[in-house]
């Protein structure tokens, strides 16, 4: 494997890693989702490159319905719902950026930890890929625990997903069907959630899920 | 027919029980429809008796195996037919024809017939398939299906509290039964998964675990035998069940655990150490002990006979416990006594215990009634369910000529070769255990002479035990089919000793001495100049004594007879409740031994005189076990349950931060392994 390839590789993913990083300190939900494409232009470059180093055709494709999909489909889709809900202006007040930040450095370590531990015979392409796709998992895990609004959960839930996938082409070989069928189900995802926002919305004129932890008769 | 191998026929058979299962649901609520269910039940039994015997009598060392694609793919169904399955299938089979003809009668009076004619084939097919099931995953599954189709049975009248509490306790038991099971096979396959019992018997138990295994299968197969401490389910839960299914449980699924204790302790788990006899002899003797006594103490019939199994499941562990010491010493003929005597123990047990549940059956058939205090005087008008239950009584208290006298010597034949152990802890543990037996085997006789005397002899204590009639024949051909089977066995023990022997000769490698070579018959289980038994020479002494002492007394006794009222001391009419009760019968054990057994508390209240009221006399017994044990654990758990209830209440982002710190936990733990 060429030197060159391996640290273009690596370039890449992590930059996914420290985009999704920078989505855990997104409080207005606009920057948030331009963040968000953002992080799917990387990973299709990403996927893109992998296919060019493993000379994997179908692995254009799959870099083609990330960046269109996820990239553009979905945020544009996000940005048009929250200015028809009217919240692309609200701050989300839950999050402590210093806390959350902190604990996204930790989990970066504790999967870099992990993987490098658990797979010393693995191929050495593979093996950080696979450190940088659990850290980009463990991130957008915490932004979904993290965060209150339906629509951060949301954009957490596709990052999630956007590390399954940079795992799932980094490793050689993996056939294409996995990776349509984690893109339909994350467009799936999308559209279910969306309607649901809807629902949320007109039912408790707010999209902010602990109005309904309040309809639940609990309280925090 | 002849060359199909035994073991196709056997796995024949219990999917024609399955079938026969399948067809009952449909049929069930009809009138007619226990003929063609238990018609089939018995001829399926039937064939699986006989093939299981051709298998024992063959004295074959062949095993017959098979792997079908059933199950887990790449683990398969195994299955394996050797001499002990097939001694224990004859037990099973034995016990299901006789139960299988029982019922043909005796379910005339079911007012439930569709709860019980699905479950009866699917529970006879669950016990057959645990004896041939080869790797753990099968054993399993067969297992719990019988516990499953058994617990079906006990739910049948369910509309009765005590029955609904009877099948919530055993459920509870089973499970925690199949779950000690579960981890002892789990850790006889170690990680690399060698859930075959070929692979388990070539590598043993994994070293330093051997002690840890044994302690799983004995609370595994303990909690369906019924050891003490986890008998509690067994005395609700068999009367519970209609007559012939109590009859099943006690008599032949206490066995299948008995086999599985087997199965593990001396087949799978690798060379014997010595100090395993310790708990299993400790365990067994304080089983037999008190279970009989809580037997002595109980006033309905069926939990009578319950308990009662109690004590032979302790007498069959004493032996086997037995059998792992002089195993563990290499003194394999002394095992294979002490073997001998357990498997003839269950194999007669088998026969007595079905017998007394179908009397105590027909007993309930003819009056209506389990409670001993309201029966009384059946002798006279059910004559051969009383000559029957006699005998099963007599079997079971161990008197010769009878089958259990003949096992029970055998065990005591075996504890006499106790002082050639090495071991000072044994030597010392071993005429302990021994004096426990016999107080248990005296005690057994107490309690069966009260439960004979008080239900079938004196006057009826009540209108429906004086209103009682025979009941019918087909319940009673299966009545004496198992009399003339303990007697049989009793008279002729060398016979089953030798048919026992290739059981035998599979888990401890070696046999007792062929007996029917014998001249007269006799049983010399080591040496003529130290003990000899002679079934046939005693039951010919007793036959010709009685015969002449009725003989010499019609003979010589006066010619002149009158009959005339008994003399009543002045009291004309006097009520039945003068008669001795149940509870008056027991009252001098209960004085003795319940003090510290069970914190028997008697109060008597005498009003003053010159104040008509009656006397009375209050007797509270406590069950240790339950109230020491059992409530503590059950109210632990209570507050655990009610702890975690908060956790059904939480919201979406709380589960997602439970799942989240799981996942960063576990890989914590992955980071820090290695």
């Amino acid at each position: 494997m060429d030197k060159l390839a391996l640290d273009i590789a690596h370039f890449l993913a992590g930059s996914l890693v420290l985009v999704s990083l920078m989505l855990l300190y997104q409080d207005r939900l606009p920057a948030l989702l331009n963040v968000f494409a953002f992080q799917a232009i990387i990973l299709a470059l990403s996927v893109a490159w992998q296919a060019y180093v493993q000379g994997a055709s179908d692995l254009y494709l799959t870099a083609a319905i990330t960046l269109s999909v996820k990239a553009i489909i979905i945020p544009v889709a996000l940005h048009r719902m929250i200015r028809r809900l009217g919240i692309h202006r609200e701050v989300e007040t839950a999050i402590n950026i210093g806390p959350t930040m902190l604990a996204g450095l930790g989990l970066v370590a504790l999967s870099v930890v992990v993987i490098l531990r658990v797979t010393v015979n693995a191929d050495v392409f593979a093996r950080e890929d696979l450190a940088f796709a659990l850290s980009v998992v463990l991130l957008g895990m915490l932004m979904m625990v993290t965060r209150r609004n339906a629509v951060s959960q949301v954009v957490g839930f596709m990052s999630l997903e956007n590390g399954l996938i940079l795992a799932a082409t980094g490793a050689k070989g993996m056939p294409f069907v996995v990776e349509i069928s984690v893109a339909f189900s994350v467009l799936i995802a999308f559209i279910v959630i969306g309607i649901f926002l809807f629902r949320i919305r007109e039912r408790f004129d707010t999209v902010d899920l602990e109005a309904m932890d309040d309809f639940r008769g609990e309280s925090r | 027919m002849t060359n199909w191998a035994p073991l196709d026929v056997l796995l024949w058979c219990i999917l024609a029980h399955l079938v026969t299962s399948g067809v009952a649901i449909p049929i069930g609520r009809v009138s007619w429809a226990r003929w063609p269910v238990y018609g089939a039940s018995l001829l399926i039994s039937g064939v699986a008796c006989a093939y299981g015997l051709m298998h024992l009598i063959a004295q074959s060392s062949v095993a017959w195996e098979t792997v079908l694609p059933l199950g887990l793919p790449w683990i398969g169904a195994h299955f394996r037919l050797d001499a002990l399955s097939a001694f224990f299938l004859v037990v099973i089979n034995l016990g299901g024809v006789a139960a299988s003809l029982y019922g043909l009668g005796y379910g005339r009076h079911e007012s439930a017939p569709e709860r019980v004619l699905p479950f009866f084939p699917m529970f006879l097919a669950g016990m057959n398939l645990v004896l041939l099931a080869a790797d753990a995953f099968t054993f399993l599954l067969s297992w719990e299906s019988m516990s499953l189709a058994s617990w079906a049975l006990v739910m049948t009248h369910h509309q009765e509290e005590g029955n609904r509490k009877a099948g919530y306790v055993y459920i509870a038991m089973a499970s925690f039964g199949t779950l000690a099971l579960l981890l002892a096979f789990g850790l006889m396959a170690g990680p690399d998964g060698g859930y075959a019992f070929a692979t388990m018997r070539a590598d043993g138990a994994p070293s330093g675990l051997a002690g840890l295994v044994l302690g799983l299968a004995l609370l595994g197969t303990g909690s369906k035998a019924g050891l003490v401490p986890l008998h509690v389910w067994l005395p609700l839960a068999h009367p519970a069940a209609p007559s012939h299914v109590s009859a099943l449980m006690s008599g032949v699924m206490t066995k299948v655990a008995i086999y599985g204790f087997i199965r593990l302790a001396f087949d799978l788990l690798g060379p014997i150490s010595w100090w395993w006899a310790v708990p299993v002899l400790i365990v067994g003797a304080v089983t037999a002990v008190l279970g009989v006594l809580s037997a002595l103490m109980q006033n309905d019939i069926k939990r009578v006979l319950a308990y009662s199994t109690i004590e032979n499941i302790g007498l069959i562990f004493v032996a086997l416990g037995l059998a792992l010491a002089f195993q563990g010493n290499g003194m394999t003929a002394a095992a294979a006594v002490a073997v001998t005597a357990a498997l003839f123990h269950v194999l007669n047990h088998s026969l007595f215990k079905s017998l007394l549940f179908f009397g105590a059956g027909a007993v309930l058939t003819a009056t209506g009634e389990r409670a001993m205090e309201n029966l009384g005087g059946l002798l006279n008008r059910m004559p051969t369910t009383g000559l029957l239950f006699l005998v099963g009584s007599v079997a079971i208290s161990a008197l010769p000529p009878l089958n259990g006298f003949a096992s029970e010597w055998l065990m005591l034949q075996a504890i006499l070769l106790s002082p050639e152990l090495p071991q000072w802890a044994l030597k010392l543990l071993i005429p302990a255990v021994g004096a426990m037996l016999a107080l248990a085997a005296a005690l057994a006789a107490a309690c069966f002479v009260r439960a004979f005397g008080i239900s079938f002899l004196g006057r009826p204590r009540s209108a429906a035990a004086s209103n009682a009639h025979e009941v019918d024949r087909i319940s009673i051909a299966a009545m004496s089919i198992l009399a003339v089977l303990c007697l049989l066995a009793g008279i002729f023990p060398a016979i089953i000793i030798d048919a026992v022997a290739p059981a035998v000769q599979t888990i401890i490698g070696t046999r007792m001495p062929v007996q029917t070579d014998i001249a007269w018959l006799s049983i010399v289980p080591i040496a003529e100049s130290r003990s000899s038994y002679n079934g046939l020479l005693v039951f010919i002494f007793i036959a010709a004594s009685a015969s002449l002492a009725v003989f010499a007394i019609h003979w010589l006794a006066s010619a002149k007879l009158r009959r005339a009222p008994a003399w009543d001391c002045g009291f004309p009419d006097g009520s039945p409740a003068t008669q001795y009760t149940a509870d008056s019968f027991a009252q001098p054990l209960r004085r003795v031994l319940g003090g510290f057994a069970f914190r028997v508390h008697e109060e008597i209240h005498v009003p003053l005189p010159g104040n008509g009221s009656p006397a009375r006399l209050i007797v509270t017994v406590h069950d240790l076990i339950w109230e020491w044990l059992y409530e503590p654990l059950i109210r632990l758990v209570n507050v655990l349950a009610e702890r975690l209830n908060h956790l059904q209440f939480l919201t979406i982002r709380r589960y997602l931060s439970l799942v989240f710190g799981e996942l960063i936990i576990l890989l914590l733990i992955l980071a820090s392994w290695t």
